[in-house]
């Protein structure tokens, strides 16, 4: 291994109408190493990517080598032709094509005398899968796939090339542990046969256990790089926020309180079976398990997305039956779904618009919207929930992630909700502003209202909820008090 | 089979809908099921199956264009006042003058939508309006019935007698048709730019990210639209023997409508030739089918709209879920032990 990095950038600057993405950053990736990038949303990790791989230009005094040669101007295809590969945090994968054709779409565009080989595209997507050691029906169409495979086929896609220098950008987010663990044995074979993998992640943990070096970025400046070894959890998020975060577990009883959800017996066959619970004014239910293991589903039911096969649904004592989620919107339940930026929010439109989306009939008057209640109601749950915002008028993806689930949150306060079920609710989301969301979660169950977050990660629901409910192949397997036990013995229980 | 038939979902069960449609209609007259009046509906579809194979391409890359029909019509004159102009010109000639006004008026849309930025559903109603406009206004409306005389000779390739009297012909429009449609087939499925045309229809950010050209998506689907348009100009003022200026305004939403019951998709990235071909011919079976069976041309309309309606929704819908939701649980209970 020569001493010379595979990759370095100097003094790289990037503007974006006035506001300075990278404020003159350098980066250096060595051959073969496992290399993150860390950083909360909107501190120019992704830009930075965009630089390396030829979608945005920098300023012209920049600097960029690769292999030790000065590359001029970088642009997408000779990224690729050098070997640089990019797993996007969107995938930037094609929905209507089949699984084969999406893994080998490099093939597909670049074939002899612009012919397409589809032999060539198989063999190399069924190669590329059997690297991954992942088994997925190649002629299926990419839109039929669940996210995590759809991550599969990204990271499979990038290893079609030769590729030398692979970024994966927040590769895990939708991954559940085991999946997680897979990949982090992928990454760790790709860096032995001497392929760079540059991390960029929101779980440390993984990061710390699998990085050598750790560069970190914040306001788009460059912080520092750090060797991994005495790196520990806390120290990278000071670093990466400038700030120290604290956790301890919050579970209270609330027994004395009303029952306000009461679930007895319900299933839906393939999806779950014979749940019962109950969920008390102000009370925190967290409900953790795999990726499959029937939360989702779970939650759309309780939400009239879906109709219960057998078992039956009570709010405040009085049995319900949706029959569309408008009935369950009435009755006081909110879902924040899981795909917050294709389901939850309306990207291209205002914040304030996002806002009141689902309150709509609430702002009526004489039959119209009347503009006053709205600035009200927005201006209200801004404030409430500290969203960080230019304008209200702004389009909603102008905001970072943390930002964006705030108000993805206060478009179903603005409804009034007795009980509100936060689904993967810091998917996406920084560890400073996670901390942050958690904080409204505690707030608004003081207030009384009944929450119900599902998470895969166990210390979320662990740290922030009263109870924990962990879900195995649809089924409740068991509930657990965090005070009664460590979080070391949760995840051990929930991995086992 | 499995593969090919999990592919095209659409195409199989629109061709599904067709073979009952026929069965239906060979039944109620015994005129439609006879090998000439099959050659009948292909000459009369081939110029709308040329406009949709062109279509579809702008489809697929996300595009959508309302100006093709206008256009064509633009060509028929263009080409038949230039091949006046040379004293009468050839076949060749004729589509070298049609194919390169029809790519020139393509490049214009593809330069609105992509330079100018202008959405293409906007852009081509807009170039809709001009092209007919300026057509309209140049000609005062007046038709050219005073065509080469190759021109207006008709070109039959095959032809033979049949039994009860009536006529096969294959005939130029038809094999033009069938050219057209190899060409689009070729280009979308086997070469690496019809790969790059449904990726950027697919989604646009991530084919960017790949290095895709998007300025040349934009020439190649629109330019490619208005070759086959200016071709299917060129057809229709030889199967009609005359250039009516307003003969083909109104075109562009029967085209649109059967490319889209063909499964193209309007968001872009998916449809295939074949399905182009069946939504086309779904249409004309059934105009011919109501013709035979001595319908009143004025509810055609109507029940053309109908029969779209109903196509798409047998498509775009899986069988199972029109059923009643008793014997919807029990297909899937079987389903489920199979």
């Amino acid at each position: 291994m020569s001493a010379e990095p595979l990759l370095s950038l100097k003094n790289v600057k990037v503007t974006f109408g006035g506001v300075r993405a990278l404020k003159g950053v350098s980066f250096e990736v060595n051959r073969g190493e496992v290399h993150c990038l860390a950083g909360e949303n909107g501190c120019g990790k992704s830009t930075l990517i965009k630089v390396i791989t030829g979608v945005y230009t920098p300023q012209s005094d920049a600097e960029l080598y690769f292999d030790g040669k000065p590359i001029a101007t970088m642009t997408p295809t000779l990224a690729q032709s050098l070997g640089i590969q990019v797993i996007w945090q969107d995938l930037a994968l094609f929905d209507e094509m089949t699984v084969a054709e999406n893994i080998g779409f490099q093939y597909a565009v670049n074939g002899k005398y612009g012919l397409v080989d589809k032999r060539a595209i198989e063999q190399a997507a069924e190669k590329a899968l059997a690297r991954l050691g992942v088994e997925i029906d190649l002629d299926k169409p990419l839109k039929e796939l669940p996210i995590a495979q759809r991550q599969i086929v990204a990271i499979a896609r990038a290893l079609v090339g030769e590729a030398r220098l692979v970024f994966m950008d927040e590769p895990t987010a939708s991954l559940t542990q085991s999946e997680t663990d897979h990949l982090i044995d992928i990454v760790r074979n790709l860096s032995a046969s001497g392929v760079a993998v540059v991390f960029v992640s929101h779980r440390l943990a993984e990061v710390l256990e699998i990085s050598d070096r750790i560069t970190v970025l914040r306001d788009g400046s460059l912080v520092g790089v750090f060797p991994v070894e005495g790196m520990t959890q806390s120290r990278v998020t000071e670093l990466m926020t400038g700030r120290n975060f604290d956790s301890a577990v919050i579970a209270a009883d609330h027994d004395d309180k009303p029952v306000v959800l009461s679930v007895r017996g319900l299933s839906r066959a393939g999806e779950f079976e014979d749940v019962s619970f109950d969920l008390r004014r102000g009370e925190t239910l967290g409900i953790t398990g795999l990726l499959g293991a029937g939360r989702t589903e779970l939650a759309l039911t309780l939400f009239g997305m879906h109709r219960p096969q057998s078992g039956e649904i009570l709010i405040d004592g009085k049995k319900v039956d949706f029959h569309s989620n408008r009935d369950a919107i009435r009755a006081g339940v909110a879902y924040l779904s899981e795909d917050r930026l294709s389901l939850g929010l309306n990207q291209p439109q205002s914040i304030a618009d996002n806002m009141v989306m689902a309150s709509l009939d609430r702002l009526l008057s004489g039959g119209l919207i009347s503009p006053s209640k709205k600035a009200d109601v927005v201006s209200r749950w801004i404030s409430a929930l500290g969203v960080k915002i230019g304008l209200p008028e702004d389009p909603i993806r102008t905001l970072s992630g943390g930002n964006q689930q705030r108000v993805a949150i206060a478009k179903w306060l603005a409804i009034g909700p007795k009980i509100l079920i936060l689904d993967a609710p810091t998917v996406g989301v920084d560890v400073g502003a996670r901390a942050g969301i958690f904080e409204i979660v505690r707030k608004l169950a003081a207030e009384g209202l009944s929450i119900i977050v599902i998470s895969d990660e166990p210390p979320e629901v662990y740290f922030n909820t009263d109870r924990v409910i962990h879900m195995v192949e649809g089924r409740f397997h068991a509930t657990y008090d965090p005070r009664c036990l460590s979080l070391t013995e949760l995840e051990a229980a929930i991995y086992a | 089979m499995r593969r090919l038939i999990l592919g095209h979902t659409t195409e199989f069960t629109l061709l599904v809908v067709m073979v009952l449609l026929c069965t239906g209609l060979s039944f109620a007259t015994d005129r439609f099921l006879t090998i000439s009046n099959a050659f009948d509906v292909l000459n009369v579809s081939a110029v709308n199956i040329i406009f949709a194979v062109g279509l579809l391409v702008v489809l697929i890359s996300g595009g959508i264009d309302i100006s093709f029909a206008v256009a064509a019509s633009v060509v028929q004159y263009v080409t038949v006042l230039a091949l006046n102009a040379l004293g009468g010109g050839n076949w060749a000639e004729g589509f070298i003058i049609a194919g390169a006004v029809g790519l020139g008026l393509g490049f214009v849309n593809a330069f609105l939508v992509w330079r100018l930025n202008i959405i293409s559903i906007v852009a081509t109603i807009s170039t809709f309006n001009i092209f007919f406009g300026l057509l309209m206004f140049f000609t005062k409306g007046v038709s050219i019935y005073d065509l080469p005389e190759w021109l207006s000779t008709r070109v039959v390739f095959y032809e033979r007698e049949m039994s009860d009297g009536s006529w096969v012909e294959l005939t130029l429009p038809v094999v033009v048709m069938i050219l057209c449609c190899l060409a689009t087939w070729f280009m979308i499925s086997r070469t690496t730019v019809g790969r790059k045309l449904y990726a950027f229809g697919d989604n646009p950010e991530g084919a960017r990210r790949f290095g895709i050209n998007i300025g040349a998506m934009h020439y190649i689907s629109f330019g490619w639209l208005g070759l086959m348009a200016g071709i299917a100009g060129l057809m229709q003022a030889h199967y009609a023997q005359e250039v009516v200026p307003n003969a083909l305004y109104g075109r562009e939403l029967d085209v649109l409508a059967a490319t889209v019951l063909g499964g193209a998709r309007l968001g872009g990235g998916k449809g295939s030739v074949i399905g182009c071909v069946l939504g086309v011919l779904m249409v004309s079976i059934t105009q011919n089918g109501l013709n035979l069976m001595g319908v009143s041309p004025f509810a055609f309309k109507m029940i053309v709209g109908a029969i779209i309606l109903i196509a798409i929704t047998l498509s775009s819908t899986r069988f199972d879920k029109l059923l009643p939701s008793a014997l919807r649980t029990s297909a899937k209970k079987g389903s489920a032990q199979r």
